[in-house]
């Protein structure tokens, strides 16, 4: 287990390494970023001040050089827009990113789990067949349609839920969070909604696919002669055993959650870090871009080393075959 | 849902049936067995057909100045325009009919779709059943990447392509295949290992044909059915994945509007009321995509050799 923690480790370290790379060839190929920074009337010593200031007069290889050591002090440069630390700028915006994240995947849990219990236990149901082919609808609208959808309808039509921004937040930690006064929920309403519509379905199609497939097993069976609670039976024989796919799917899923902010974020003005990174597309913020990327890649390691580590604790076969 | 139903009617159907019918034939047999999956076929149909043949059709070429009058914009769904034509679906902010705008933008939307899916199909394959046949460190090097890409979100993998590539239709098909090949890849592997090990290659291989023959002519064929199914749903990925990138202004230019582009158009105007310019498309890119999901699933359970078993 101790090696191929290691090992997994090790891997990590190696795939952060050759984003970086890729990352920093991907950017230096973006159009030259002195054009932007630089007003068409400034002078000749003008432009060759700043182009040494941003150090873009060095060779690549020796750009990489100081943008590796960079990246390990976690400097990536001033934004070209703030005229701050890109890494400071992101890092202020990730809070609210995370707070969509989170409350999507517990929105998804709490009804996606139940409603996938209830199909799997009753299959021939008429609201189990309805919510199965729901699901398929729920897979296939594009998110940022339904973020549209959902504001027609509940913003612009009846007017009950805000359509933009993130409301009145409290201070807790430091950081603003809208989850804890009512200005702030309303305001998270419809973009968690919009996140969740096709988490939900997923989850509930893979736990009524676990269900169909732990229910016929001998060893429900065996409890059920016991004569065990049916209560007893789904929470604990039923649910524990289809709970390995499910986590494995949550700690993917909130990736995907973070890479699809970028798209609510943007429609519903959500000052979270994907509405940053768009912005600072647009305007070629290179630092911006850059470390937002190294950001994205070091959560993303960081989420599949955790759920590697989840499945080889959750699963004892997966965790023998390791040792 | 369907399929399940209709699984248990099958397999008697099977024992009836002459041993004599093809495995194509029975795969056709069964597709057709899901109405659903039949209506979504009819569906995709109808709306390629009316992709190819659009310009001959659209009551207006939305895109020739000349037959736009400005005074005609943002019309309500069945106004008349001031030449006296209906616009059954409204007109958007540049007096365009929206009937013929969709019409044009699911040219874009299932162009890029079809022909980045197709490709990316071509080269992921190509380069899984290279791995297979290959094995060793090239197969071990290839899974690597193909694992490092599947490990990052195909959003932004695109976003950032390009972001460093600037938009426009071929950048927007490149960049679609670049983050698709690798689902391919995997899928091809994956089957090729198990074909690879069946006699017939073994015999291929003993009559001296050569390696290329063996993996093209032999190998390839059989292989193909899952790689179909993948094929058909990346199709539905690829159309939302552009139609989203678009939506966010980094996918095709507004001289080549697709469904995405045109919603994001009417995205502005929504929160007025005028809610036309941005439904009806949407409801198009649903409609196809909706429509190609039941096709890969029946696909899927039709293929799936498990259940032949």
């Amino acid at each position: 287990m101790t090696t191929w923690l290691a090992q997994r480790l090790v891997q990590s370290v190696f795939v952060v390494l050759v984003m970086t790379a890729i990352v920093f060839v991907g950017v230096n190929v973006i159009g030259d970023p002195v054009s932007i920074l630089i007003s068409p009337d400034a002078n000749q010593q003008e432009r060759a001040r700043i182009v040494a200031e941003f150090g873009l007069d060095q060779p690549l290889w020796s750009q990489y050089l100081s943008f590796l050591k960079g990246t390990l002090q976690g400097n990536f440069g001033n934004s070209f827009v703030y005229g701050m630390p890109a890494l400071q700028v992101i890092l202020s915006r990730m809070p609210a990113t995370m707070e969509l994240a989170i409350a999507a995947i517990l929105l998804s849990v709490l009804i996606g789990v139940p409603l996938g219990l209830y199909a799997g236990l009753r299959p021939h149901s008429f609201f189990a067949k309805f919510m199965m082919a729901g699901s398929i609808l729920g897979f296939s609208v594009p998110l940022f349609w339904l973020a549209l959808i959902l504001i027609m309808f509940f913003s612009v039509y009846l007017g009950w839920l805000p359509a933009s921004g993130r409301g009145q937040t409290v201070d807790f930690l430091g950081i603003g969070w809208s989850f804890f006064t009512w200005d702030g929920l309303s305001h998270l309403c419809l973009p968690v909604l919009t996140l969740s519509i096709f988490k939900i379905s997923l989850i509930m199609r893979m736990v009524r696919a676990g269900v169909r497939e732990v229910l016929p097993q001998e060893y429900i069976k065996f409890a059920r002669a016991k004569g065990l609670s049916r209560q007893r039976l789904l929470y604990v024989h039923v649910l524990k055993n289809i709970m390995i796919p499910v986590v494995t799917i949550i700690g993917l899923e909130f990736g995907s959650l973070i890479a699809f902010s970028v798209v609510t974020e943007s429609i519903f003005s959500w000052p979270g870090m994907g509405k940053l990174i768009i912005d600072s597309i647009n305007v070629l913020d290179r630092p911006m871009i850059v470390a937002y990327l190294m950001i994205i890649v070091f959560i993303f390691v960081t989420i599949n080393l955790i759920v590697d580590i989840l499945y080889t604790t959750l699963d004892p076969r997966v965790r023998l075959s390791r040792d | 849902m369907s399929a399940h139903a209709s699984s248990a009617s099958r397999s008697e159907q099977d024992e009836k049936l002459p041993i004599t019918e093809t495995p194509v034939r029975r795969m056709v047999r069964e597709f057709m067995a899901s109405p659903l999956a039949v209506s979504g076929l009819v569906v995709l149909s109808v709306l390629s057909l009316l992709a190819i043949f659009g310009p001959f059709i659209v009551p207006q070429n939305p895109y020739d100045l000349m037959q736009l009058d400005i005074m005609d914009s943002q019309l309500e769904p069945g106004a008349q325009s001031v030449a006296g034509m209906t616009y059954w679906l409204g007109t958007d902010d540049q007096g365009r009919d929206m009937l013929s705008g969709i019409i044009y933008g699911l040219r874009t939307s299932l162009g890029v779709g079809v022909i980045s899916a197709l490709v990316a199909a071509l080269i992921g394959t190509s380069i899984g059943i290279y791995a297979a046949y290959a094995g060793g460190r090239t197969e071990n090097l290839i899974m690597r990447v193909i694992d490092l890409q599947l490990s990052f979100p195909t959003i932004l993998v695109a976003l950032m392509i390009l972001a460093f590539m600037g938009r426009g239709v071929m950048n927007v098909i490149l960049a679609l295949i670049i983050v698709e090949w690798s689902t391919y890849a995997r899928t091809a592997r994956g089957v090729a290992l198990v074909e690879r090990r069946k006699e017939y290659i073994e015999a291929a291989e003993s009559l001296v044909i050569p390696r290329w023959r063996v993996l093209f002519k032999h190998l390839l064929p059989n292989c193909l059915p899952p790689l179909i199914v993948i094929a058909t749903v990346q199709v539905g990925r690829s159309i939302t994945l552009e139609a989203t990138l678009s939506f966010l202004g980094l996918g095709v230019p507004i001289t080549e509007p697709s469904l995405g582009l045109l919603i994001s158009n009417g995205y502005q105007y929504m929160l007025s009321g005028k809610y036309w310019i941005s439904l009806y498309p949407g409801i198009m890119l649903l409609v196809i995509i909706v429509a190609i999901n039941l096709v890969g699933d029946q696909l899927r359970d039709v293929v799936n050799p498990r259940r032949q078993a």
